[in-house]
């Protein structure tokens, strides 16, 4: 797994930001951005080079789940790997993920061992 | 009026057709039929009471003070506690710098704690969320009690109509917020969810 890509974590809350962010270092990611919602988190994908997404759900005015659809809808980034990190735990929640084309699906609140391994088996496919 | 409560042209209304209806039956009037009536005369001044006391709620004290004053205690809630958090992680990332200097050992152990700290530190998330969502429902209730006394006390033309509401995205459509202990799939179940599909 190349450790040196970009990863792109989209969260409305920056204490959320910030411990996502401490946790990636601790797992050798260093090169991280952030955005607040989704409409941002478009906005640097489509301007940038990511290797990975890992996002929230309820943000506003743009969901994670409507950033998902617009990733998997991008010919350039519909092959992103795309990580949900959110604390909507209903089945219909994350059958609506997944038919979005979401990599994997973490539930909050979650732990450092969780977040390592859906990053190593999304990149692994990815 | 009973219980000191004047009397409004509305109830004189409803007095008025009660007498009427009871003054066209006069004579022809059973028993059943007159208990009937005087039931129907009773419910009448009952919702006419209910009228004039949800008309005399001291709604701007609601709406102005109580409400307000009860989303900004919750906003505030949500800023001590973000405010905190923030001083927990500005501790853990000077513990984080000091593993260089101490032994492999320690330096384990310390990483252990840290991440520990940061997993419990994402409660500042979920609580920020369930206080959003407990805002809302003030702000809800907030609305239906300005509806309700404007319902009673005639002034419905007076309140502004509220914009037709957005059409919503299935991400806003799904976007609940944190369930309740119990009404929360588990990671491991939604692990084996997601492995259905495959």
């Amino acid at each position: 797994m190349d450790k040196t890509m970009n990863v792109l974590i989209v969260d409305d809350y920056r204490t959320m930001l910030r411990i996502i962010r401490n946790l990636l270092k601790q797992l050798d990611f260093n090169n991280v951005d952030e955005a607040t919602d989704g409409q941002e988190a478009l906005s640097k994908l489509r301007a940038g080079n990511f290797g990975l997404v890992i996002s929230d759900w309820n943000m506003a005015p743009m969901t994670g789940l409507d950033l998902l659809k617009e990733v998997r809808a991008d010919a350039r980034l519909k092959a992103t790997p795309f990580i949900m990190i959110t604390a909507e735990s209903k089945t219909e929640n994350v059958i609506a993920a997944k038919a979005a084309g979401v990599s994997n699906y973490i539930v909050k609140p979650f732990n450092a061992e969780t977040l390592k391994d859906k990053i190593e088996k999304v990149m692994v496919h990815a | 009026m009973p219980d000191g409560i004047p009397a409004s042209p509305e109830d004189d209304r409803i007095e008025a057709a009660v007498r009427a209806v009871l003054g066209s039956m006069s004579g022809d009037l059973t028993a059943k039929e007159a208990a009937l009536l005087a039931e129907l005369e009773a419910l009448g001044r009952t919702i006419a009471r209910a009228k004039a006391e949800i008309a005399q709620l001291s709604v701007d004290e609601i709406t102005g003070a109580h409400i307000p004053s009860a989303t900004d205690e919750l906003d505030a809630i949500v800023d001590h506690t973000a405010q905190a958090t923030n001083e927990i992680l500005d501790c853990c990332e000077v513990l984080e710098k000091l593993e260089s200097e101490v032994p492999p050992a320690a330096a384990v152990a310390l990483q252990g704690a840290v991440t520990r700290i940061y997993e419990a530190c994402s409660f500042q998330d979920i609580t920020g969320q369930r206080i959003s969502k407990v805002v809302a429902a003030l702000k809800a209730i907030e609305s239906r009690v300005e509806t309700a006394v404007a319902n009673a006390s005639g002034r419905v033309a007076a309140m502004a109509t509220e914009p037709p509401a957005a059409p919503r995205t299935e991400g806003q459509a799904l976007a609940n917020g944190p369930q309740l202990p119990g009404g929360a799939s588990s990671q491991a179940e939604i692990d084996r969810l997601l492995a259905s599909f495959d």
